[in-house]
């Protein structure tokens, strides 16, 4: 055990030497805080992360939250990694910063072998506390707060930012650029500033006097972030909802979606006032469950507003019926999910992407739903906004699937990018002018043949294209009808208009590698921030993969071709997914007609974020196993 | 099924401001049972928007499921219906207002529909002060289910089958008064009379009207022992005051000063003169509402009139502070902030 004091003190173990072992790290490596919920830690982690990014060095940051508002234990993970490898890491962490006592017997042993404990020392350590094999950096920040403040808030709040001060030395953080950011942060908050970088100061002089700084575990500034923001994926759907024109939501509260309608809010009441008249060019309606926050979106979208909602799996579940309504009446509407552990409540703030059947078939009787699978906060965006022209242009539900960690988490992900020149695409729609140049309107007339019928909006004609919308079967002019072959002809046009869907939605990723594969990675949504450090591990072991990105449902052509190739002479194909039921995989092999043995699940459902080990070591084991079968037949 | 309308018009049908006939408000054919209360609600519907000469291609109708969700198909062919699901109509009708607040909504549910699986969406899009008419046709059965009982039903009565309504039975008047309805009426489809102008007010209040429309179901709740058969309606509906709607352009002749009667001035300068028929009547008491409602009841008799108006209400609109042009109306320019704005955004995630 080794401690890192310059001057001994009795709060702190005994003073041994620096370990021998430890091999310095510069830019890869990550810091785990641990702290306690509702204390003010979120915003002091997150300047933490932020710093490390304005230096230039890639940076992911991963919330591991309570279902709960004040007292539990909470992490925060930050990876630093100049590779670009920004998946969670897993395993244990270099660095633990141990803010809890409630969880620190767990947090000690959370540390990587050689590591660093960075601890409050203010309580001493138990003897059962200290290995031998880790670095102990005690400082007595509650001492220190019980002296420096009066207000027991303060006392509460400094300790973060002080721990975040005495980092910057540990790592050799830049700290100009560290109190450059707490003046950002605190904009508008002038008052606030002062206070702030004098808690930084305190933190930093504190452990440049009592530790050997920097620690082998650093950072040094690079230039690798380029034009990359750091960022959550609800900001971003959120954000992309109001650049694709989205006027209406109705709205019902759950993590992890929540900040979906949030940020669309404040966004909203930012961008989106009447210059003229200083009223709302939006309307938001909190409502009293998820039925009716669905029921808000599809009144609008008939009514031609463009309209959405957020939700979780709960609130899926809630969603079903009005689903299938809006599918058989054909409203466009968007609905974002983001996805949580299930089943029920589940672990409701840990991740999963376990929704993926109940949504491609959402509703009784024959539906099938058009699904978006978003992977970064850029692609939020892009997809927040396109949904809604899909929706209209398809002229039925969009369902973008998100999930906690993309949701939630900031992400270094490509800046947010919007083309002036391209208009919306409205689909569809009659104008009076339209109504009055053809001969007959029938709502569910196929005209072009592609499926996709022309609609009305209510209010648009006198006395042309008004016509009666409903659930139940009707014919071409939208009467009611019980005739079997109306009922059959409608229902096959739906058929057709949801196969020409391919047509409007993000085709698939592909990544060849130059040398021939020997096995295949298909995967979607945030499994993709893993994936590049595990085709990089797999090829230091001489195995090549290409990989496919899932964007979309129904699938592209592509998709099937892909899986075909490379399940030729015994190569392995893989499906990644966040789920124990092989969701996606079913899908795949029920929609494309696959075989199922062509495909090998990889299936990670523990609630965290997936990491390239797990990947890389399920691949092992498969080839392994497929080995063994081979010499075994 | 009602009957067969004739195709024959009559060559001088009075025609309204618009120069249209009251054949142009009608509907599909009816198929609902022969004299359901249905479908003298659906001929209320039809003369008071003829008279109020409303553009029917302006109406949106919205309904649930049942019965009395079937009947918006009924009247006004020209404007657009929406059928949506059980006891959801509310949410929809929310979102349609919130899209397009220059169209009139006239909803209509049943007592299944709203007292049953949609008494929440029905409690919030009354908080919601949405600008709609609500209307309920109330007949104490699931009709299209054949004949079980509905919330709506007083308890202890039986259905034509024989089972005894066991529970508490909700009173939506009362309910909409509590949740802050800023027009709230019961009528009997049997009283034309009475239900045109009620419709009328309720189609020029501007805020949530809500009418409770008592309609018989001739064919599972007529017997004797229904407390919503025609001739129970009939013997025991008592009136507190009735709503006679004067259009803004008409001139008002007889001076309202007897105490029997109450001028109130409308948000569009129309004149809803109130009649009392008790005395002690006062339209902007809520609670008083409440009370003669449930006093009325304890002596047999079902309340009907106008219960509660609040002219100046504040629709969802107002308190959203929305903008005049409807939202389903703006263009990209209006509605996208664009590359330069994002930009900026970019920042500030840095």
């Amino acid at each position: 055990m080794t401690n890192y004091k310059k001057n001994s003190d009795q709060l702190t173990p005994e003073k041994t030497p620096k370990k021998e072992q430890e091999q310095p790290l510069v830019n890869e490596f990550v810091v785990r805080f641990a702290n306690t919920n509702g204390t003010g830690s979120a915003s002091a982690n997150n300047m933490f992360a932020k710093a490390i990014l304005r230096m230039g060095i890639p940076v992911s940051a991963k919330n591991i939250f309570p279902s709960n508002i004040q007292g539990m234990p909470t992490w925060y993970e930050v990876r630093i990694s100049e590779k670009n490898y920004l998946g969670r890491r897993g395993g244990k962490s270099e660095m633990v910063v141990a803010m809890n006592a409630q969880s620190i017997d767990d947090d000690i042993d959370s540390v990587k072998s050689g590591g660093y404990l960075f601890y409050d020392s203010s309580r001493a350590l138990l003897d059962r506390q200290i290995r031998a094999d880790i670095n102990y950096l005690g400082m007595p920040i509650s001492n220190i707060c019980l002296k420096e403040y009066s207000d027991p808030r303060q006392r509460q709040l400094f300790k973060n930012v002080i721990y975040v001060g005495a980092l910057a030395v540990l790592l050799s953080m830049d700290f100009t650029l560290l109190k450059g950011l707490v003046r950002d942060q605190f904009k508008g908050k002038e008052k606030l500033i002062t206070p702030n970088v004098y808690a930084l100061e305190l933190g930093y002089q504190y452990a440049n006097e009592h530790f050997i700084c920097p620690l082998a575990i650093n950072v040094a500034s690079r230039d690798l972030v380029n034009n990359r923001i750091l960022v959550d994926g609800n900001t971003a759907t959120g954000l992309g909802a109001v650049f694709g024109g989205a006027t209406v939501t109705g709205w019902y509260p759950i993590t992890p979606s929540t900040s979906v309608i949030e940020k669309f809010s404040s966004y909203c009441h930012r961008l989106r006032i009447d210059p003229a008249s200083g009223k709302n060019n939006f309307a938001i309606v909190q409502v009293e469950d998820e039925l009716a926050a669905i029921g808000v979106a599809i009144g609008a979208g008939w009514n031609g507003a463009r309209a959405f909602t957020a939700t979780s799996g709960p609130g899926v579940s809630l969603m079903t019926e009005f689903l299938g309504l809006a599918y058989f009446t054909e409203i466009p509407i968007v609905l974002v999910n983001v996805q949580r552990s299930g089943p029920s409540t589940g672990m409701p703030t840990r991740t999963q992407q376990a929704d993926i059947l109940a949504c491609a078939y959402a509703s009784h009787g024959d539906t099938k739903q058009i699904l978006l699978f978003p992977d970064s906060p850029s692609e939020c965006f892009e997809l927040g906004a396109q949904a809604f022209d899909i929706a209209d242009q398809l002229q039925t539900p969009v369902i973008i699937m998100s999930d906690l960690d993309l949701g939630m988490n900031d992400h270094l992900s490509k800046e947010f990018s919007w083309q002036d020149n391209k208009a919306y695409q409205k689909g569809k729609v009659l104008s009076a002018k339209q109504l009055d140049e053809i001969e007959v309107f029938g709502r569910y007339l196929d005209v072009d043949g592609d499926g996709i019928c022309y609609r009305t909006l209510p209010g648009t004609h006198p006395d042309k294209g008004a016509y009666f919308n409903r659930g139940t079967s009707r014919n071409h002019f939208a009467g009611y009808t019980e005739k079997s072959a109306d009922y059959v002809d409608n229902m096959d046009r739906l058929t057709k208009k949801f196969i020409n869907a391919v047509n409007y939605l993000p085709a698939p990723i592909i990544n060849q590698d130059k040398q021939r594969a020997q096995l295949a990675l298909i995967f979607f949504g945030t499994t993709s921030h893993p994936i590049i450090e595990a085709i990089d591990q797999l090829k230091a072991q001489g195995l090549i993969a290409d990989s496919l990105r899932i964007r979309a449902f129904p699938f592209h052509s592509q998709i099937e071709t892909f899986i075909e190739e490379h399940s030729i002479n015994n190569k392995q194909v893989f499906v990644i997914e966040q789920n124990r039921d092989a969701q996606m995989k079913s899908l795949l092999v029920n929609e494309l007609q696959i075989d199922p043995n062509k495909l090998a699940s990889i299936l990670n459902f523990d609630g965290l974020p997936v990491t390239s080990h797990f990947i890389v070591q399920a691949v092992l084991a498969k080839l392994v196993n497929n080995q063994d079968n081979q010499k075994a037949g | 099924m009602s009957f067969i309308k004739s195709k024959f018009r009559h060559p001088r049908l009075p025609v309204n401001d618009l120069g249209l006939t009251y054949r142009d408000y009608e509907g599909a054919l009816s198929t609902l049972c022969a004299g359901c209360g249905h479908d003298s609600m659906t001929s209320a519907i039809i003369k008071a928007c003829h008279e109020l000469s409303i553009q029917p291609s302006k109406v949106a109708k919205l309904s649930g499921i049942g019965c009395s969700s079937k009947a918006p198909n009924y009247f006004l062919n020209k404007a657009h219906g929406f059928n949506s699901v059980h006891g959801r109509m509310p949410s929809v009708a929310t979102g349609a207002n919130l899209a397009n607040q220059e169209l009139l909504y006239l909803a209509m549910s049943g007592d299944g529909d709203s007292a049953s699986i949609g008494f929440g969406q029905f409690a919030h899009v009354v908080r919601r002060q949405l600008n709609m008419v609500y209307m309920v046709a109330n007949n104490g059965v699931y009709g299209l289910t054949k004949g079980q009982l509905a919330a709506t039903a007083d308890k202890g009565v039986k259905n034509k089958a024989g089972d005894l309504s066991l529970f508490t039975d909700i009173d939506l008047c009362t309910m909409a008064l509590q949740l802050g309805a800023s027009f709230v009426a019961r009528s009997f489809s049997g009283d034309k009379q009475q239900l045109v102008p009620l419709l009328k007010a309720a189609m020029s209040h501007k805020g949530f009207a809500f009418i409770d429309i008592i309609s018989p179901c001739v064919t599972f709740n007529n017997h004797v022992g229904s407390t919503r058969s025609y001739d129970y309606v009939h013997d025991h509906m008592t009136t507190g005051a009735v709503a006679d709607f004067v259009p803004v352009k008409t001139e008002i002749t007889s001076s309202c000063d007897s105490g029997e009667c109450e001028d109130v001035c409308l948000h569009d300068g129309s004149i809803m003169r109130i009649q009392k028929v008790n005395e002690d009547y006062d339209s902007t008491n809520a609670s008083q509402a409440i009370l003669d409602i449930e006093s009325n009841k304890k002596e047999g008799k079902i309340l009907t009139g106008l219960f509660y108006l609040e002219p100046t209400a504040s629709d969802f609109h107002e308190v959203n502070d929305t903008n005049s042009t409807p939202l389903n109306q703006l263009e990209q320019d209006v509605l996208c902030p664009g590359s330069r704005v994002l930009s900026g955004i970019n920042d500030s995630f840095r």
